[in-house]
């Protein structure tokens, strides 16, 4: 369903949306601030959501800082959103037994459809979520834990009205306004929110919301705020055409970035899209069972590249190379598009400060 | 019934920490007692040193004349062996002394009686010494490593031997950066996974205490920590604490330290 | 139960037999425990099953019987990690855990009628083994079999007896090579691709499937490709990291490849610029 046409919700009855989402069966998950950073987890009032708290973010680095605003989602991202809760980093996929004889019993742990509405999703990710999607169900196999959790979920996106100095969300096409995927779609204001459907669940919640009609002059500070917030994008990817950094891979840039590089994985771990993950078996020591456990994986790790004893990416570069030529070029073959969605998280987050939208772009051949 | 595996514990020079890795496993320890023989152990009371065992874990680090005897025998005795620990792996905190330009002169400048002080210049892990088939890294290790290493060779297989960067683990567990959003020297990236990102769930900076992982970019990282404001020897201390090591380079500008 | 169900959680295998081929390689022959699982069970030659031993994890494995055998399955392994190691312990009898079969096979429908010329190098040849079982037994759907195998040294090469026996068959013709020998070695000494100028292989009516270290398929199909094969009448059986055999997991990432499911048969057009490509 397309984004229908917005309607407001006063700031002071925000707090009635949360209830009808319990109401109707939703436990609450959302961003709040912890340790030093925007993560999302799960809530149960208004008051949990970061007021007023905005991310400053460079190349490195991420700090928070609070004002008096009143804006619950005056913010960029932190290190996480979606990612955690559909594709968790530890699940265990199935239980082997083994009795006495010797004979082996296999056991899927249930997987119940949990209903979660997440609040407070920007557009960056849930363009990430709908690649997701897109491997986790849409290929030739479909994941059945991530098919259960997703099918749980209840999304309400909500626009940007800040980027970082590490967002270029305008440049990928993804943001800062989320365009498809939600339930509702929130545009907050000084006053409140603009608020819109986009799914049949999303609908069925509105009737339930003292809303009023959208005035003009708020649909027009809606746009400039997207407007705003475009502008405020200092990076932009330029794009890369399907095997444009293939073809790059004797660019003396890698070695550049390599001996920068702590290959520490850190990129991959927080990127919305990446989807690696390893298998492995933890025995009870009694040895009559072993949970067979997925985790989160990452290409700068050892294991990532390790066939029956030959080390395919023996370097960091070329696991840097992994990384990015897969993210911004294997993607569109496989995927119809750039893995990346400009959330700039793997920028942020990187301990050795590398600019990755800078890199791809003098791989790519365009300007930095 | 075919009888049980056998397995010994053997200490050198070590705070016992390790071995309380496998004390503190609790009711898991009942479980592991049903399967393998434990022929000695002596925390835990049970004396046979010169046992011929399956698998030998050893503790601490080879610092002495008798302790590179003593290294010898266990290893004659033991089908496998297995360090347990920065003691016995790398040598512990007790080879800061291994950093040291005159190693011979310490004891006089610490002991009113050095000629008391039988040690050897250097602390030195147990791969120094004799062949290891396996290594637990941490300071201490933890009872999943323990119990990991054993259910394996009990299906007749090795370990799984992971070396890992932190940060990895870190970061699957949803613990918040501390280098990103306090500029804490974090160790992660360069520090070998097996802890459970214990110190960053507490939002303390990794230390190091499982030692280097694969392709550890140390000079990367120590830049990055003159950045956050360390000053030449705290780097230094950073990296050099659990597991010194006078070879590593930092790329400071200068050799190691001392003095 | 779904698809998904029956391929992402293993079921219950028995050893029927465990033939020690070398003194690194094994064959295993399993027999699923459930019956409604056994009458389920179907896979063409090249695909693949994910082992599982019990408590220490999976390993892919080539099937090397034929889909028509009764019930079972086949797996020739070579000792290289943890798994096959613990999986070179197991006896008759014992238990282990199989799901798949996973990828895509070898294309026998396609080579239908014409000649087909099997390539394979180093140690096992596993993944071509049950090519060559299909096509010894359906003799008449296929013009010509040359079997081309190059080992490194003599020693590594398995399955003498059953060499000389396939040689045996009409229609049928083996060439070997070792790159070191000694003189008792009856066959060529040198390297594999010396011996294509010796097959009678119709390059202009065949279709090749080479299996083996990158840089021998990749010197096998570009001299085949000079001789006249067509790119699109060459195969290969490539080998990463696979852990899901689902497409999920990403490490068999081969440029935008899985090999797990888009392989491990690929056409040689499809795969040429990545065979030895570095990092890849």
């Amino acid at each position: 369903m397309e984004r229908q046409a917005p309607r407001f919700l006063a700031r002071q009855n925000f707090p009635l949306l949360l209830e009808q989402l319990v109401e109707h069966g939703y436990r609450l998950h959302g961003p709040q601030v912890r340790d030093g950073a925007i993560v999302y987890d799960t809530f149960h009032s208004v008051d949990q959501l970061p007021r007023g708290v905005q991310d400053q973010q460079q190349v490195g680095s991420y700090r928070l800082i609070t004002s008096s605003n009143k804006r619950l989602f005056h913010w960029a991202n932190g290190p996480q959103a979606l990612k955690p809760l559909l594709q968790p980093a530890r699940e265990v996929l199935w239980q082997a037994k083994r009795d006495a004889n010797g004979a082996l019993a296999f056991m899927v742990p249930e997987s119940s459809i949990a209903k979660v509405a997440v609040i407070g999703v920007k557009a960056c990710d849930m363009a990430a979520l709908a690649l997701q999607d897109q491997h986790f169900l849409q290929g030739e196999y479909e994941d059945p834990g991530y098919r259960a959790r997703r099918e749980g979920l209840f999304l309400v996106a909500v626009d940007c009205s800040y980027a970082a100095d590490t967002c270029f969300c305008a440049s990928t096409g993804d943001g800062p306004s989320a365009q498809t995927g939600f339930d509702l779609v929130l545009t907050e204001l000084e006053t409140g929110y603009l608020i819109a459907a986009g799914s049949d669940k999303g609908l069925s919640i509105l009737p339930h919301l003292p809303l009023l009609d959208a005035q003009p002059q708020d649909l027009d500070i809606a746009q400039q705020q997207h407007a705003d917030v475009v502008a405020m994008q200092s990076r932009a990817l330029q794009p890369i055409p399907i095997g444009g950094l293939d073809r790059q891979r004797g660019h003396p840039q890698w070695q550049d970035i390599a001996d920068r590089c702590l290959g520490c994985g850190n990129c991959t771990m927080v990127c919305p899209t990446c989807f690696c993950h390893h298998q492995k078996d933890e025995l009870a020591i009694k040895g009559d069972e072993s949970q067979h456990v997925r985790e989160w994986d990452s290409c700068f790790g050892e294991s990532h590249g390790e066939l029956t004893g030959f080390q395919v990416r023996k370097t960091i570069k070329h696991r840097y190379q992994q990384w990015m030529i897969h993210k911004l070029d294997s993607w569109q073959e496989q995927y119809g598009r750039s893995g990346c969605t400009g959330c700039g998280r793997c920028m942020s987050w990187c301990p050795a400060d590398i600019d990755f939208v800078k890199e791809a772009n003098v791989l790519g051949g365009g300007s930095e | 019934m075919a009888t049980k595996p056998t397995v010994a514990i053997h200490k050198f020079s070590s705070c016992d920490g390790c071995q309380l890795a496998l004390l503190n496993m609790g009711e898991a320890l009942v479980d592991l007692t049903g399967r393998v023989d434990i022929k000695h152990f002596a925390e835990a009371g049970v004396l046979d040193e010169s046992a011929h065992v399956d698998i030998a874990f050893v503790e601490g680090s080879i610092v002495t004349k008798l302790d590179t005897q003593r290294i010898q025998q266990i290893r004659k005795n033991a089908r496998y062996l297995i360090t347990m620990g920065a003691c016995a792996t790398s040598g512990g905190i007790q080879a800061l002394k291994n950093l040291a330009k005159h190693p011979a002169s310490w004891p006089a400048d610490i002991y009113p009686q050095p000629e008391f002080i039988d040690s050897l210049d250097r602390s030195e892990p147990i791969k120094a010494h004799v062949k290891v088939d396996f290594e637990l890294w941490g300071c201490p290790i933890n009872s999943r490593q323990i119990s990991a290493a054993i259910g394996a060779m009990l299906e007749g297989v090795m370990p799984r031997d992971d070396r890992e960067k932190l940060c990895i683990e870190c970061k699957r567990q949803g613990h918040v950066c501390t280098l990103i959003t306090q500029g804490e020297p974090c160790m992660g990236p360069v520090t070998r996974t097996g802890c459970g990102a214990l110190c960053p769930e507490f939002g303390r900076a990794c230390y190091g205490c499982y030692g280097e992982s694969e392709l550890p970019k140390n000079a990367v990282l120590a830049r990055r920590f003159l950045g956050l404001g360390l000053l030449t020897d705290q780097v230094e201390r950073r990296f050099q604490l659990i597991h010194p090591e006078p070879e590593r380079t930092l790329g400071l500008g200068h050799g190691g330290q001392d003095d | 139960m779904s698809r998904d169900y029956q391929t992402q959680t293993p079921i219950a295998a028995r050893v029927v037999e465990f033939i020690q081929e070398s003194d690194a390689i094994f064959t295993l022959r399993l027999q699923l425990e459930d019956a409604a699982e056994r009458a389920r069970y179907q896979f063409m030659p090249g695909q693949f099953n994910m082992l599982y031993l019990f408590g220490v994890g999976e390993v892919p494995i080539s099937i090397v019987s034929d889909p028509l055998d009764d019930d079972i399955i086949d797996h020739t392994v070579r000792v290289v990690g943890r798994v096959t190691r613990g999986l070179a312990q197991l006896k008759k009898g014992d238990r282990l855990g199989l799901r798949g079969p996973f990828g895509h096979g070898w294309p026998l429908a396609l080579a239908r009628d014409k000649d087909l010329l099997i390539v394979t190098g180093g140690l096992g040849c596993a993944p071509v083994v049950s090519a060559i079982n299909y096509a010894l037994k359906r003799p008449e759907h296929y013009r010509k079999l040359s079997i081309v195998q190059g080992v490194k040294h003599a020693n590594d090469l398995i399955w003498q007896h059953r060499y000389d026996d396939w040689r045996e068959r009409e229609g049928v013709e083996v060439l070997l090579a070792a790159d070191e020998a000694g003189p008792a070695w009856p066959f060529h000494v040198g390297r594999i691709t010396e011996l294509l100028d010796h097959v009678t292989t119709a390059y202009d009516n065949c279709v090749v499937m080479i299996c083996g270290p990158e840089g021998l398929m990749q010197r096998a199909a570009e001299l085949l490709l000079e001789k006249g094969v067509p790119p699109y009448s060459i195969y290969l059986s490539m080998e990463r990291n696979m852990q899901c055999a689902v497409g999920h997991c990403g490490h068999c990432q081969l440029g935008a490849d899985f090999i797990c499911k888009d392989g491990p048969v690929f056409v040689y057009p499809d795969i040429r610029e990545r065979l030895l490509q570095e990092g890849v």
